[in-house]
Protein backbone atom coordinates (compact mmCIF):
# COMPACT_ATOMS: atom_id res chain seq x y z
CA UNK A 1 0.00 0.00 0.00
CA UNK A 2 1.35 3.41 -0.88
CA UNK A 3 1.98 6.07 1.72
CA UNK A 4 -0.66 8.31 0.19
CA UNK A 5 -3.42 5.78 0.74
CA UNK A 6 -2.32 4.52 4.13
CA UNK A 7 -4.10 6.75 6.63
CA UNK A 8 -3.22 4.78 9.73
CA UNK A 9 -0.60 7.31 10.81
CA UNK A 10 -2.82 10.35 10.29
CA UNK A 11 -3.27 12.10 13.63
CA UNK A 12 -6.50 14.04 13.83
CA UNK A 13 -7.64 16.30 16.68
CA UNK A 14 -10.35 14.84 18.91
CA UNK A 15 -12.54 17.97 19.01
CA UNK A 16 -13.34 19.09 15.51
CA UNK A 17 -12.85 22.70 14.51
CA UNK A 18 -15.97 22.39 12.34
CA UNK A 19 -18.08 21.69 15.43
CA UNK A 20 -16.69 24.78 17.10
CA UNK A 21 -17.51 26.84 14.01
CA UNK A 22 -21.00 25.34 13.70
CA UNK A 23 -21.75 26.16 17.36
CA UNK A 24 -20.60 29.72 16.78
CA UNK A 25 -22.77 29.95 13.64
CA UNK A 26 -25.81 28.68 15.59
CA UNK A 27 -25.09 31.19 18.37
CA UNK A 28 -24.94 33.99 15.84
CA UNK A 29 -28.16 32.77 14.20
CA UNK A 30 -29.82 33.19 17.60
CA UNK A 31 -28.44 36.72 17.84
CA UNK A 32 -29.86 37.80 14.47
CA UNK A 33 -33.16 35.97 14.89
CA UNK A 34 -35.15 38.96 16.26
CA UNK A 35 -34.39 41.00 13.14
CA UNK A 36 -35.57 38.21 10.84
CA UNK A 37 -38.64 37.48 12.96
CA UNK A 38 -39.61 41.14 12.68
CA UNK A 39 -38.93 41.08 8.92
CA UNK A 40 -41.07 37.95 8.60
CA UNK A 41 -43.85 39.56 10.61
CA UNK A 42 -43.75 42.63 8.37
CA UNK A 43 -43.83 40.54 5.18
CA UNK A 44 -46.32 37.88 6.22
CA UNK A 45 -47.76 38.57 9.66
CA UNK A 46 -47.67 35.78 12.21
CA UNK A 47 -47.24 33.17 9.48
CA UNK A 48 -44.23 35.08 8.16
CA UNK A 49 -42.62 35.30 11.59
CA UNK A 50 -43.14 31.59 12.20
CA UNK A 51 -41.74 30.77 8.75
CA UNK A 52 -38.71 32.97 9.34
CA UNK A 53 -38.16 31.22 12.67
CA UNK A 54 -38.37 27.84 10.96
CA UNK A 55 -35.84 28.97 8.36
CA UNK A 56 -33.44 30.07 11.12
CA UNK A 57 -33.84 26.73 12.87
CA UNK A 58 -33.19 24.89 9.62
CA UNK A 59 -30.06 26.92 8.87
CA UNK A 60 -28.62 26.39 12.37
CA UNK A 61 -29.62 22.72 12.39
CA UNK A 62 -28.08 22.21 8.97
CA UNK A 63 -24.74 23.62 10.15
CA UNK A 64 -24.76 21.59 13.36
CA UNK A 65 -25.76 18.36 11.63
CA UNK A 66 -23.14 18.83 8.92
CA UNK A 67 -20.44 19.43 11.52
CA UNK A 68 -21.57 16.44 13.58
CA UNK A 69 -21.42 14.20 10.51
CA UNK A 70 -17.92 15.40 9.65
CA UNK A 71 -16.71 15.11 13.23
CA UNK A 72 -18.06 11.59 13.57
CA UNK A 73 -16.76 10.40 10.20
CA UNK A 74 -13.28 11.88 10.56
CA UNK A 75 -12.76 9.86 13.73
CA UNK A 76 -13.37 6.69 11.71
CA UNK A 77 -11.19 7.27 8.65
CA UNK A 78 -10.59 9.67 5.81
CA UNK A 79 -12.42 7.37 3.40
CA UNK A 80 -15.42 7.38 5.72
CA UNK A 81 -15.24 11.16 5.72
CA UNK A 82 -15.65 11.30 1.95
CA UNK A 83 -18.62 8.97 1.95
CA UNK A 84 -20.27 10.54 4.98
CA UNK A 85 -20.01 14.09 3.65
CA UNK A 86 -21.55 13.22 0.29
CA UNK A 87 -24.23 11.00 1.83
CA UNK A 88 -24.84 13.60 4.52
CA UNK A 89 -25.32 16.24 1.84
CA UNK A 90 -28.09 14.23 0.20
CA UNK A 91 -29.68 13.38 3.56
CA UNK A 92 -29.60 16.99 4.75
CA UNK A 93 -31.17 18.29 1.51
CA UNK A 94 -33.86 15.60 1.80
CA UNK A 95 -34.51 16.51 5.42
CA UNK A 96 -34.84 20.19 4.52
CA UNK A 97 -37.40 19.36 1.84
CA UNK A 98 -39.39 16.99 4.07
CA UNK A 99 -39.51 19.43 7.00
CA UNK A 100 -40.44 22.39 4.79
CA UNK A 101 -43.14 20.45 2.93
CA UNK A 102 -44.56 19.06 6.16
CA UNK A 103 -44.66 22.55 7.62
CA UNK A 104 -46.18 23.95 4.42
CA UNK A 105 -49.13 21.59 4.74
CA UNK A 106 -50.00 22.99 8.19
CA UNK A 107 -51.14 26.33 6.78
CA UNK A 108 -48.72 28.39 8.90
CA UNK A 109 -46.27 28.71 6.05
CA UNK A 110 -45.33 31.89 4.23
CA UNK A 111 -42.90 31.17 1.39
CA UNK A 112 -41.32 34.58 0.81
CA UNK A 113 -40.12 35.29 4.41
CA UNK A 114 -38.97 31.69 4.64
CA UNK A 115 -36.96 31.95 1.42
CA UNK A 116 -35.41 35.32 2.26
CA UNK A 117 -34.45 34.26 5.78
CA UNK A 118 -33.01 30.94 4.64
CA UNK A 119 -30.74 32.39 1.95
CA UNK A 120 -29.71 35.59 3.71
CA UNK A 121 -28.89 33.94 7.03
CA UNK A 122 -27.01 31.03 5.45
CA UNK A 123 -24.81 33.23 3.29
CA UNK A 124 -24.62 36.13 5.75
CA UNK A 125 -23.59 33.99 8.71
CA UNK A 126 -20.96 32.22 6.64
CA UNK A 127 -19.56 35.45 5.27
CA UNK A 128 -19.36 36.88 8.79
CA UNK A 129 -17.78 33.68 10.08
CA UNK A 130 -14.91 33.86 7.61
CA UNK A 131 -13.60 36.83 9.61
CA UNK A 132 -13.68 34.82 12.83
CA UNK A 133 -11.86 31.67 11.76
CA UNK A 134 -8.18 31.21 12.12
CA UNK A 135 -6.09 29.65 9.37
CA UNK A 136 -3.08 28.80 11.49
CA UNK A 137 -1.69 25.47 12.58
CA UNK A 138 -1.76 26.58 16.21
CA UNK A 139 -5.43 27.57 16.25
CA UNK A 140 -7.55 25.69 13.72
CA UNK A 141 -11.21 26.63 13.89
CA UNK A 142 -12.26 29.84 15.55
CA UNK A 143 -9.62 32.49 16.04
CA UNK A 144 -8.58 32.95 19.69
CA UNK A 145 -10.00 36.48 19.68
CA UNK A 146 -13.39 35.14 18.56
CA UNK A 147 -13.66 32.53 21.31
CA UNK A 148 -15.84 33.22 24.31
CA UNK A 149 -14.14 33.73 27.66
CA UNK A 150 -13.66 30.31 29.22
CA UNK A 151 -13.51 28.48 25.88
CA UNK A 152 -9.77 28.91 25.47
CA UNK A 153 -7.72 25.77 25.82
CA UNK A 154 -5.59 25.67 28.94
CA UNK A 155 -1.97 26.78 28.50
CA UNK A 156 -0.91 25.35 31.84
CA UNK A 157 1.20 22.27 31.02
CA UNK A 158 0.45 20.72 34.43
CA UNK A 159 -3.31 20.88 34.02
CA UNK A 160 -5.00 17.70 32.78
CA UNK A 161 -5.89 17.73 29.09
CA UNK A 162 -9.21 16.26 27.91
CA UNK B 1 -70.29 20.22 -18.68
CA UNK B 2 -67.48 18.96 -20.88
CA UNK B 3 -66.03 22.45 -20.90
CA UNK B 4 -65.98 22.52 -17.09
CA UNK B 5 -64.36 19.09 -16.97
CA UNK B 6 -61.73 20.14 -19.51
CA UNK B 7 -60.92 23.25 -17.48
CA UNK B 8 -60.59 21.23 -14.29
CA UNK B 9 -58.37 18.71 -15.98
CA UNK B 10 -56.19 21.49 -17.40
CA UNK B 11 -55.90 23.11 -13.96
CA UNK B 12 -54.91 19.84 -12.33
CA UNK B 13 -52.45 19.17 -15.10
CA UNK B 14 -50.90 22.58 -14.58
CA UNK B 15 -50.52 21.91 -10.85
CA UNK B 16 -48.97 18.54 -11.60
CA UNK B 17 -46.56 20.04 -14.10
CA UNK B 18 -45.60 22.69 -11.54
CA UNK B 19 -44.81 20.00 -8.98
CA UNK B 20 -42.77 18.01 -11.51
CA UNK B 21 -40.89 21.15 -12.54
CA UNK B 22 -40.17 22.06 -8.92
CA UNK B 23 -38.85 18.59 -8.16
CA UNK B 24 -36.73 18.50 -11.30
CA UNK B 25 -35.38 21.97 -10.58
CA UNK B 26 -34.36 20.98 -7.05
CA UNK B 27 -32.72 17.81 -8.29
CA UNK B 28 -30.84 19.59 -11.06
CA UNK B 29 -29.77 22.38 -8.69
CA UNK B 30 -28.29 19.79 -6.33
CA UNK B 31 -26.00 18.27 -8.98
CA UNK B 32 -23.57 21.17 -9.22
CA UNK B 33 -23.04 21.57 -5.46
CA UNK B 34 -22.66 17.80 -5.21
CA UNK B 35 -19.75 17.93 -7.65
CA UNK B 36 -18.34 20.96 -5.84
CA UNK B 37 -18.54 19.30 -2.42
CA UNK B 38 -16.86 16.23 -3.84
CA UNK B 39 -14.00 18.38 -5.09
CA UNK B 40 -13.69 20.25 -1.79
CA UNK B 41 -13.71 17.11 0.34
CA UNK B 42 -11.39 15.24 -2.01
CA UNK B 43 -8.80 17.97 -1.88
CA UNK B 44 -9.16 18.34 1.89
CA UNK B 45 -8.60 14.61 2.33
CA UNK B 46 -5.57 14.82 0.08
CA UNK B 47 -4.22 17.69 2.19
CA UNK B 48 -4.85 15.80 5.45
CA UNK B 49 -3.15 12.68 4.10
CA UNK B 50 -0.11 14.63 2.90
CA UNK B 51 0.23 16.83 5.97
CA UNK B 52 -1.49 15.29 8.98
CA UNK B 53 -0.29 18.10 11.23
CA UNK B 54 -2.41 20.56 9.24
CA UNK B 55 -5.58 18.45 9.47
CA UNK B 56 -7.32 21.01 11.68
CA UNK B 57 -6.70 23.77 9.19
CA UNK B 58 -7.87 21.60 6.30
CA UNK B 59 -11.03 20.67 8.18
CA UNK B 60 -11.79 24.32 8.90
CA UNK B 61 -11.42 25.23 5.25
CA UNK B 62 -13.35 22.15 4.19
CA UNK B 63 -16.32 22.91 6.43
CA UNK B 64 -16.59 26.48 5.21
CA UNK B 65 -16.15 25.35 1.60
CA UNK B 66 -18.92 22.78 1.95
CA UNK B 67 -21.24 25.35 3.53
CA UNK B 68 -20.60 27.93 0.83
CA UNK B 69 -21.10 25.36 -1.93
CA UNK B 70 -24.31 24.21 -0.29
CA UNK B 71 -25.75 27.69 -0.68
CA UNK B 72 -26.23 26.93 -4.38
CA UNK B 73 -28.37 23.93 -3.50
CA UNK B 74 -30.32 26.09 -1.07
CA UNK B 75 -31.15 28.46 -3.93
CA UNK B 76 -32.62 25.46 -5.78
CA UNK B 77 -34.46 24.50 -2.60
CA UNK B 78 -35.97 27.98 -2.34
CA UNK B 79 -37.13 27.84 -5.96
CA UNK B 80 -38.63 24.42 -5.20
CA UNK B 81 -40.54 25.80 -2.22
CA UNK B 82 -41.76 28.81 -4.18
CA UNK B 83 -42.92 26.70 -7.13
CA UNK B 84 -44.58 23.91 -5.18
CA UNK B 85 -48.36 24.25 -5.39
Amino acid sequence: MSAATDHADVVLPAEGPEQEIARDLARRAAWVSPAFLVLGAVLGGVDGAVSAGLALLLVAGNFLLGAAIIGRAVSVSLNALYGAVLLGYVVRLGLLAVIALAFKSTGWFSAVPFAITLLVTHLGLLAAETKRVSMTLAHPGLAPSARKVGDEPSTDPTSPQE
Amino acid sequence: MLNVLAQTAAGEMLEGLKAIGAGLGYGLAAIGPGIGIGTVVGNAISAMARQPESAGMARTTMFLGIAFTEALALIGFVVFILLMP
